[in-house]
């Protein structure tokens, strides 16, 4: 009895050192987590979430801050993909969804004041003083930012179209047919 | 000579449905009403429109410019005058349009000036080129620019030239009948090939249910004296998938994920040889092309045919017979439905089959997997279709990965063997589509995080170059008043140094950082005056001898009113200064 008591403390004592040592010398630098939420935010860099960007989220994420259904361009599958990674409950966006976007700038009413060029948090926007702007669309992320500060509204975001390039094979669907009646 | 063959694993036996096809010669298609001419028509960049509306164009005259080096060139199939470029609907699964000429023939069909040229002068250099300019891709169906892979490694010696003429799809005949009745073409385009890559051997492999095109193969090849090897190889679906015809001829086992070149071993199907001999020695470029009109027709056999001829008024030369419900591209393992009676036929093409439900049944509702493990056995790449199944059906992306859903080539042999008829392709099909769109949201991320960090970056860096600019500005500014009133009185400085910052740096309508500037600049001036008056005023009064007190008596008296002017002048502006700094 006694035998069992002192070898199961030295077990204790012998595996609590393990770990406090493990502990120590595994030790992580940095918050990987906030980059692993990083990686799942779509980078749109909007500030819909109510941050200035999305790592500000991210980092508000993994404190415990923010809740993980702010993001609207990450849509219901980015809620979904932060969830399965933090081990919480999924929820329903805190917004509606909407299709992917991209921004256009009428270049007919373009007064070049440069003003959507400093709202463009990815300098998706070309053009300089008094000279027409307009938009890299490979580069825009349809945050929307450069639509408020146009003083003509020339801006317009438009949804990106399904094309041969971007076209997806849909998931197969079984069929469901009436009979045909015999005539 | 014997040559020993190796076999492939996997693979199927469907009824080959070839004879139909081949008892007539190939026939020239008549000249269409209207030549749609999709600019995009191989793997890589789209060509941009060289044309616009109304203008008139020659036959054989470039349309569509390569846009960088893996791309090729369109041209117009025949003379005529350009209609409009717009969109029109393409022939792929999606039935969306794409980028196309449309040209309305003159019914002159007027060349343009061909030059054919002895490629043996030129530089390999300018015979790639040329072939790219000449549109010249792979008409096998996978359409990659076959210019792109006409240069060897320069790492791997160059062992093998495999030669495509398996065919072994059903019911497509265009390669047979081309290489019954062109084959001294081919052979020389073979030929081109070979002297471009320089490989040790040269092999031409054709299925054995082919024996007039093996027959004619051979003749070509001894009446031009080259020393290609013509093998018939065992008739089996897919045995023309590249990598398997690879195996067969050299048993090289291409692995996942590589490219045959890595092992030496480059591959091109008979007819991309046939038009690039067209292209270097007659200046034709690739404006038509062998297309197999079978299945459901009255009258099947193979035309050659204009790219750019709308479904409808080929399919009209077959005569169709009336219960045709539907015209496949391609073959029935991985053909797909044409959208629409417009889609034109592009160099992809090889093959259109009238289907009728007699001929393609609807299929059976697809029922569960029972693993029974059929699906493995037929795959010729030797993966886990029932897993990779799973994994598609229930979404798991990274899963199907890992399974190696990439070396899939959506041959079909599984979907064809399943006793459950579970459409294991249109799965497969799917799960990558998913992936490569997650593939360009993740690049797109990565690219716009890129440029808004780096955006943040130039922000304070500029923020930062502002304010030391603007400091040094400060700073020259204090120096130059310092320096008038500095032999007067060192103590003096102190107040006279504090103002004069704060005036260089405080321009009223200054933004934001400027503010910061200024402030830097006052508590700097305000620092160099404490630690002015620390330094002189203890080393002056020390251990003095009466000699010297009695000199700075004298100063002191002679500075006396000019103190008496100067702080008030000078100190006030430099409490203000520090005030507002604090209520800043
Ligand atoms: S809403 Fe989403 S995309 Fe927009 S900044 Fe926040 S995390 Fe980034
Ligand atoms: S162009 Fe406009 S919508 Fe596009 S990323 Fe820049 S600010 Fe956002
Ligand atoms: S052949 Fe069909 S039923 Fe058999 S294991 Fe494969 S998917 Fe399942
Ligand atoms: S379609 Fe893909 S998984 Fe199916 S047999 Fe062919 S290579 Fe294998």
């Amino acid at each position: 009895m006694l035998t069992a008591i002192l070898i199961m403390a030295l077990g204790a004592v012998v595996l609590g050192a393990a770990l406090g040592y493990a502990s120590i010398k595994f030790k992580v630098e940095g918050d990987p987590l906030v980059d692993k939420i990083d990686a799942i935010l779509p980078q749109t860099q909007c500030g819909q979430c109510g941050y200035p960007g999305c790592k500000p989220y991210a980092e508000a994420i993994s404190k415990g801050e923010a809740d993980i259904n702010l993001c609207p361009p990450g849509g219901m599958e980015g809620v979904q993909r932060l969830a399965d990674l933090l081990g919480r409950e999924a929820k329903p966006l805190d917004a509606e969804e909407k299709p992917k976007q991209v921004a256009v700038i009428d270049e007919q009413t373009c007064i070049g004041c440069t003003l959507c060029i400093q709202a463009c948090p990815v300098d998706a926007i070309v053009g300089a003083a008094k000279q027409m702007h307009t938009i890299v669309e490979s580069l825009c992320t349809g945050c929307e930012l450069c639509v408020p500060p146009c003083p003509v509204e020339c801006i317009r975001m438009e949804a990106i179209a399904e094309n041969i390039d971007n076209w997806k094979w849909k998931y197969p669907v079984i069929e469901i047919k009436p009979l045909r009646q015999a005539a | 000579m014997l040559q020993r063959l190796f076999k492939f694993k996997g693979g199927v036996k469907p009824q080959t449905n070839k004879t139909q096809s081949v008892g007539l010669p190939i026939a020239v298609a008549p000249l269409p009403t209207r030549l749609i001419v999709p600019l995009h028509q191989s793997i890589g960049g789209t060509p941009d429109p060289l044309v616009a509306p109304g203008e008139r164009v020659l036959k054989g005259q470039k349309i569509g410019g390569a846009d960088g080096w893996i791309s090729s060139a369109v041209h117009a199939p025949t003379s005529g005058t350009v209609l409009a470029v717009e969109e029109r609907v393409a022939p792929h699964p999606s039935g969306l349009p794409t980028l196309s000429v449309i040209i309305e023939p003159d019914g002159r069909d007027e060349w343009i000036t061909r030059t054919p040229v002895d490629y043996k002068a030129l530089a390999p250099e300018t015979v790639r080129e040329m072939l790219r300019d000449a549109g010249v891709v792979g008409l096998g169906g996978a359409v990659f620019p076959s210019h792109a892979k006409l240069s060897a490694s320069k790492t791997v010696p160059m062992e093998e030239l495999v030669i495509n003429g398996a065919e072994c799809e059903p019911y497509i005949t265009c390669d047979d009948l081309l290489m019954r009745e062109r084959a001294e073409d081919v052979v020389r385009g073979v030929g081109l090939f070979r002297d471009l890559l320089r490989p040790k051997r040269v092999l031409i492999g054709i299925e054995d249910n082919k024996p007039e095109a093996v027959a004619a193969m051979k003749r070509a090849v001894q009446a031009l004296g080259e020393d290609f090897a013509v093998i018939a190889v065992p008739t089996r679906y897919p045995a023309g998938g590249a990598k398997q015809l690879i195996r067969v001829l050299t048993g090289k086992e291409v692995p996942a994920a590589k490219r045959s070149t890595e092992l030496g071993v480059q591959c091109f199907n008979v007819a991309t040889a046939y038009t690039a001999w067209r292209a270097v020695a007659h200046g034709e470029p690739v404006i038509s092309r062998i297309v197999t009109l079978t299945g459901n027709v009255a009258q099947p056999r193979n035309w050659e045919v204009l790219i750019g001829t709308p479904l409808a008024e080929f399919v009209a030369l077959g005569q169709p017979k009336a219960d045709t419900d539907g015209y496949l591209m391609g073959g029935p393992m991985m053909g797909f439905e044409m959208p629409s009676p417009d889609a034109p036929l592009v160099k992809a093409t090889n093959c259109i089959i009238a289907g009728s439900p007699t001929l393609f049944p609807p299929k059976a509702p697809e029922m569960p997997c029972i693993r029974c493990g059929e699906c493995a056995k037929a795959c010729p790449h030797e993966l886990q279709p029932f897993e990779l199944y799973w994994f598609a059906r229930a979404k798991n992306f990274g899963k199907t990965q890992e399974y190696s859903i990439f070396d899939c080539i959506e041959c079909g042999c599984c979907s064809y063997v399943c006793p459950s008829r579970i459409p294991l392709v249109q799965y497969f099909r799917f799960a990558k589509s998913e992936i490569w769109a997650r593939e360009r949201e993740k690049n797109a991320a990565d690219t716009a995080k890129a440029r808004f960090e780096f955006r943040n970056l130039r922000d304070e860096r500029e923020k930062a170059e502002k304010a030391e600019r603007l400091a040094k500005a400060a700073a020259a500014k204090a120096a130059e008043k310092k320096a008038e009133p500095a032999p007067a009185a060192p103590a003096a400085d102190a107040g006279i140094g504090a103002p004069a910052a704060a005036d260089g740096g405080a321009p009223a309508a200054a933004p934001l950082d400027a503010e910061a500037v200024k402030k830097a600049t006052i508590a700097a001036a305000i620092e160099r005056a404490r630690q002015q008056r620390e330094a002189v005023q203890p080393k002056n009064t020390d251990r003095l001898t009466p000699a010297q007190q009695k000199e700075i008596a004298e100063i002191e008296a002679r500075r006396a009113p000019l103190q008496a002017e100067q702080p008030e002048r000078s100190a006030p502006p430099a409490t203000d200064a520090a005030q507002e700094q604090q209520n800043q």
